[in-house]
């Protein structure tokens, strides 16, 4: 069943799914994990390099995926957050960056497709992650030298095309440039996206989620989520929305602003809260849905969904909210 | 009112159905029915503000960033940024000075306007801004194709645009073409190219008013009718324009200019312009215009009267409070004596001042008090109206040849007197050895003269020994010396440090094309430590240097002088330890690499060496950069604008007329003979700095071998660092490159017109003749190098516009060896030998390696595509050592060849 999301966002608040993250220490995986199959013989060390699972350990991102499927997710994330070559050049991997994309898209597209047939009435999509880099075009790496730039804007823009190539060919349904920390960045992310568009003649709905990343209100790279939204604004977007970096609560008055200026659906998918001092996201699925209840109430959000911290326990609890909304 | 008679009233929003124009830095600014005007900040663009030019040549990119901090400090919405110059990498500088301001909030909180008429530099600046830029600007200048082209990649990078009036036929010059070209702009922007209508923004073309050509008339009032038009009639589109273009013709007054631009501005937002580059200090409030001013300059705005031109001008004279009386035919001849020697001399009239001389002569006791009494008085007058500006280096010129006329004809009379001669004080001139270059140590001369100093002029190539020898006979008050090339600069040291060592403590003056502040403060000043050496910018300020070092102030001055090269070493201390520099491996390492198998390297049709023996000069009038004459004469303004310009319009003019005059004299008496060399040779680079030149295509036989200097300043990720051996095809490709050469005169007998132009004690027309036999070497150059490019070596199949000439918009360069690319001067020896210069085209080489005649121009032709021009800067001991090695030289000796360029 073909069924369109615009469509759907005219009718109902979609649930976008968690953490993957978080999902996956609860595993407890070892280097084998990360090597299995594929490199078994890689000089250094691949723990840690999480969108590698994809490759060796495809069952556990199944089983994620099928997870937050189960709790009610209308949109779960491919496993591709660094899946660039830019990115993947900390492990040395920048050659298997198709290789990622590619088969995440597949496997969450397989499990998508499964729970589709089951519940028909509830089609399920597949957004690809296309993460920020651990590059910024804004941005000095070296204080001293504020012109420096580690990173180009053409250089980014073809790695991101190797990534949508991946993500396209491997069947998503939606792509999502997510924690935006660099307008810039995106702004390269949409470009490669449109270029690829192009050669490819496939135009998919394009999800933008920016990162404010305090109280400042502000991106990293000092934007207001005025002028972030303006500086996207030229792609035709399905929604814009702020995730990661805050929770729920701190989150509102961003969200409000750009469900005020857009001229798109808004998303939001927040932290659990703000790390503890153990680095650890404690706010419960009860305790963070009584802020998304907030966010429903004010009709904010148009896709809601969780970050750092959320598990398919608080996903499970969101949709149940939303479900009582949709059905109002 | 509308000034359109379609319409009434002040302009009203009326696309409320589409979105307002948004931008962003990293604060949003929203353009909407709401927004009266929005101020687009114009100072940071080269072409606009000189300092800013300068701060950028001059990689002075902190100070640059202060420009741009204080516009939006001082309320710019938005800031242009425009790096457009000949002697600039425009794109590199946009990408700096963008990547910059990025991290500045209180700079880059507005947002960006990418200013440039080049698609890269807009490309790359578009590349570096996170927010909503503005682009300026595309055009259906270049076709639709291209313009379609444009539009797509900015609607694809999330900008804006301007859209200017210009078309495949020009720009738009009345209020049809204005409508006509912006609507269709708009309709293949709306209808093929799907671009958001509220993005767009008409630059209407602003034209200048009252420049008393009759066509010009309606400059003002079209564009409003054409903005009012555009607003009311192309959905969404704004519309934007430069106010100051408006004023042009009145440049120097700016109490008119500042009314017309009001002025200009309250009927263009009444008729619906929203955006404009506006300088806020040239900003008169509309209501406080003085009504009878308002009156005249909205007569011209609005083209009301036939005569509003006029009218306005003889306002702009009284408001100036300038007195300009024009003296027609002879009345000045009635006046008294005094009265008509000042005459004569501020307007540089030789015609009646032997007979008012001898008139004034028989009314002293001596002659020498007619010199100290009218001709001073008169001299004073020049002076001053120089020193306000009021006069321009051409007519004082002028004056010092009435003066000089007038002390030869009272010569032979003091001397019978016997009195002695009692000047303001004693100026020795020299260029210094090695140079030949004199053009500006000649005016400087005149220009003393003409203010009662006594020159002892010792022409150019004069050694050290010889100027001290000279200073102690004349027992001189003060010595200057000039020079151009680099390897003056270290002549100039070492007369200082002959000064030293000789016991001098006489000032020294040091001037002359590379000369600097820097280098007198960091190297020369130190050296001479009994006396003070001062660097003089140009000839208008050594009168006031020269003035202070013979006054009572003296004390004062060099007291002044001493602290400011000292702060002047300490910055450079402290940039010196700034910049970051690469050991010459790793600048090899990042050298600039061209793909020799996608992009090989052409073919010559012709190998071997060529001369011209008598180039006719004709050919080359077209080929005439004017820019750089003007400059020579201080009047630094492009051509041909100067002619129209406010402050010197008048005076180059004059100039212009009198050049053209005399270049028909130079090519119809044969005064001047132009002579050329060329040569194209098979090259290759054997390493990263070494090209060799062979003698047929076996490349089998060296002929010669060219060094290259290479750029070692650390540069940002994705720049080279640079050498011109970067252009040539290694060796080991296997790839056939070439490699070409020339040396081109057009000096050739000028000494004996400037003997004549000496002996009539004619100043004026002998550094115009020099000047223009520079101009003429300069445009044979640029005729051979189209030679070359399109028959020789032949790979140009588009002959170009005179413009693009002077734009360098050609494929391929032709550095000067000892100049910015190669900033060796002993490249010029081999040079000169394969070409058989010297005995061909009769240009030889000083032991400076300056060239004479010095109306000459010499350098090596790269033709690859991706040549271009750029500057290796300061080098390190490295490389230094590794380049004597490979040239054969003894190391200090090169050291000193070198020593401009050494870190």
């Amino acid at each position: 069943m073909k069924t369109d999301i615009k469509d759907i966002l005219e009718r109902k608040i979609l649930i976008l799914d968690g953490a993957m993250g978080t999902m996956i220490q609860r595993y407890h995986l070892n280097e084998h994990d990360f090597r299995k199959g594929w490199f078994e013989n890689h000089p250094s060390p691949l723990k840690g390099n999480n969108d590698l699972l994809s490759l060796t350990r495809p069952d556990i991102i199944k089983a994620i995926h099928k997870e937050y499927l189960d709790a009610g997710a209308d949109i779960i994330e491919t496993n591709t957050f660094s899946g660039t070559s830019i990115a993947q050049a900390d492990y040395n991997l920048e050659k298997y960056a198709y290789d990622i994309n590619y088969h995440s898209a597949r496997i969450a597209k397989e499990v998508a497709q499964e729970i589709t047939i089951q519940t028909p009435n509830k089609p399920r999509f597949v957004a690809g992650s296309i993460g920020p880099t651990n590059r910024t075009l804004s941005i000095s790496p070296d204080v001293n030298d504020p012109g420096f730039r580690n990173i180009e804007f053409l250089e980014l823009v073809q790695a991101y095309e190797e990534q949508v190539r991946g993500l396209i060919e491997g069947g998503v349904d939606l792509l999502l440039v997510e924690t935006v920390f660099d307008t810039l960045n995106a702004k390269a992310a949409l470009f490669a996206i449109e270029n690829v568009a192009k050669q490819k003649g496939i135009k998919l709905p394009i999800m933008v989620s920016g990162t404010i990343t305090d109280a400042s209100g502000r991106t990293l790279s000092g934007q207001t989520t005025e002028a972030f939204l303006i500086s996207m604004q030229h792609a035709n977007l399905l929604s814009i929305g702020l995730n990661c970096a805050l929770g729920a609560d701190a989150m509102r008055p961003y969200i409000k602003t750009l469900k005020q200026k857009a001229p798109f659906y808004v998303s939001a998918h927040p932290n659990a809260g703000l790390p503890n001092e153990m680095g650890e996201y404690d706010e419960t699925p009860e305790i963070m849905g009584k802020q998304i209840q907030q966010f429903l109430d004010e009709n904010l959000v148009n896709i809601i969904g969780g970050c750092c911290g959320t598990t398919p326990e608080h996903i499970k609890h969101m949709s149940n909210l939303v479900e009582k909304m949709n059905n109002k | 009112m509308s000034i359109h008679p379609n319409y009434s009233g002040k302009y009203k929003h009326k696309w409320l159905n589409l979105p307002p124009l948004m931008l962003s830095g990293l604060e949003p600014l929203i353009i909407n029915e709401n927004t009266n005007f929005v101020n687009i900040g114009e100072r940071t663009n080269v072409a606009g503000s000189r300092k800013f030019l300068r701060l950028i040549k001059e990689g002075l990119f902190d100070e640059a960033l202060s420009v741009a901090r204080q516009q939006v400090e001082n309320g710019a919405q938005i800031i242009d940024i425009n790096m457009d110059d000949g002697l600039i990498d425009g794109k590199e500088a946009m990408i700096n000075f963008l990547k910059l301001i990025a991290s500045e909030p209180d700079i880059s909180r507005v947002p960006i306007m990418i200013d440039s008429s080049k698609w890269e530099i807009i490309e790359a600046g578009l590349q570096c801004t996170q927010g909503k830029s503005v682009v300026n600007s595309i055009s259906l200048k270049e076709g639709e194709e291209n313009f379609i082209f444009q539009a797509k990649k900015i609607k694809q990078y999330g900008a804006a645009t301007i859209v200017m009036a210009f078309d495949e036929n020009g720009q738009a010059d009345t209020y049809e073409k204005r409508i006509q070209m912006c609507e269709r702009s708009y309709r293949i922007l709306v209808d093929k190219v799907d671009f958001p209508p509220q993005d767009i923004i008409f630059d209407p073309n602003i034209f200048p008013v009252a420049t008393g050509m009759e066509e010009h008339r309606r400059n003002a009032i079209d564009f409003f009718m054409a903005t009012r038009w555009i607003r009311e009639n192309l959905p969404g589109a704004h519309v934007s324009g430069g106010v100051s273009n408006v004023s042009f013709s009145f440049r120097g007054n700016n109490i008119v200019r500042e009314a017309m631009h009001s002025a200009f501005l309250y009927h263009a937002i009444n008729e619906g312009m929203d955006m404009g580059i506006v300088n806020p200090a040239m900003l008169e409030v509309y209501d406080d215009i003085p009504k009878d001013l308002l009156e005249r300059v909205e007569d011209v705005l609005l083209d009301r009267r036939d005569d509003a031109t006029e009218r306005l001008l003889d306002f702009a004279d009284s408001v100036k409070g300038d007195i300009k009386k024009k003296i027609v035919n002879l009345e000045w001849r009635s006046w008294d004596l005094q009265k008509r020697i000042t005459h004569s001399l501020v307007k540089g009239i030789t015609d009646y001042i032997d007979e008012d001389i001898e008139e004034a002569r028989l009314q002293f006791d001596k002659p020498l008090q007619v010199i100290e009494g009218p001709l001073m008085t008169g001299m004073n007058v020049v002076g001053n109206l120089f020193g306000e500006g009021k006069m321009f280096l051409p007519q004082v010129v002028k004056s010092a040849r009435v003066m000089k006329k007038a002390v030869a004809y009272l010569l032979p009379f003091i001397k019978a007197d016997k009195t002695a001669k009692n000047s303001a004080g004693k100026v020795l001139m020299a260029t210094v050895k090695g140079d030949v270059h004199d053009i500006g140590k000649n005016i400087v001369s005149v220009v003393l003269g003409c203010n009662n100093y006594e020159i002892i002029d010792l022409g150019v190539m004069v050694p050290a020994e010889k100027i001290l020898e000279e200073a102690k006979k004349h027992n001189v008050d003060i010595i200057g010396l000039s020079g151009l090339i680099t390897p003056s600069l270290d002549e100039m040291v070492n007369v200082a440090e002959e000064m030293e060592k000789q016991g001098f403590d006489i000032p020294l003056l040091i001037g002359g094309a590379t000369t600097s502040k820097v280098h007198t403060a960091v190297k020369i000043d130190e050296k001479y430590t009994k006396g003070q050496t001062v660097y003089v910018l140009d000839a208008s300020k050594s009168v006031t240097v020269v003035g202070e070092l013979l006054s009572e102030n003296k004390i004062n001055f060099i007291g002044k002088l001493k602290s400011d090269y000292q702060k002047v070493r300490e910055n450079y201390a402290k940039k010196k330890g700034v910049k970051k520099y690469l050991s010459i491996n790793e600048a090899r390492n990042n050298k600039y690499k061209i793909d020799w198998d996608k992009e090989p390297p052409f073919q010559p049709n012709f190998v071997g060496v060529k001369h011209y023996s008598n180039f006719n000069l004709t050919h080359l009038l077209d080929y005439i950069d004017w820019t750089p004459f003007f400059y020579t004469w201080e009047m630094r303004k492009k051509f041909p604008d100067i002619l129209t310009d406010k402050k010197y319009g008048n005076e180059a003019t004059k100039l212009y007329h009198d050049a053209k005059k005399m270049l028909q004299q130079i090519i119809n008496e044969k005064w001047l003979i132009a002579k050329a060399s060329v040569g194209i040779w098979p090259a290759n680079t054997i390493d990263d700095d070494t090209i060799e030149i062979y003698v047929d295509d076996s490349r089998k036989k060296v002929l010669h071998k060219q060094f290259a200097l290479r750029q070692q300043l650390k540069k940002t990720k994705g720049a080279n660092n640079m050498s011109v051996a970067d252009f040539i095809a290694p060796k080991q490709t296997g790839v056939k490159d070439y490699i070409g050469g020339f040396v081109v005169t057009a000096g050739l007998g000028i000494e004996k017109k400037l003997a004549e132009f000496e002996a009539d004690h004619n100043d004026y027309q002998s550094i115009l003749l020099k000047a223009l036999a520079d101009r003429l070497a300069e445009a044979f150059a640029e005729k051979l190098h189209e030679i070359v490019r399109q028959d020789l070596w032949g790979y140009e199949k588009d002959a170009l516009t005179k413009k693009e000439l002077i734009k360098e918009k050609y494929v391929g360069i032709r550095p000067a060896p000892g100049y910015p690319a190669n900033p060796d001067h002993t490249e010029k020896i081999g040079l000169f030998k394969i070409l058989d210069a010297t005995k061909q085209s009769k240009v030889s080489l000083t032991e400076s390696l300056a060239m004479y005649p010095t109306a000459s121009v010499s350098g090596w032709y790269f033709s690859h595509p991706k040549a271009k021009y750029f500057g290796v800067g300061k080098i390190k001991e490295d490389q230094l050592k590794d380049m004597a090695l490979k040239k054969g030289m003894d190391i200090e000796t090169y050291r000193k060849w070198m020593s401009a360029s050494i870190e």
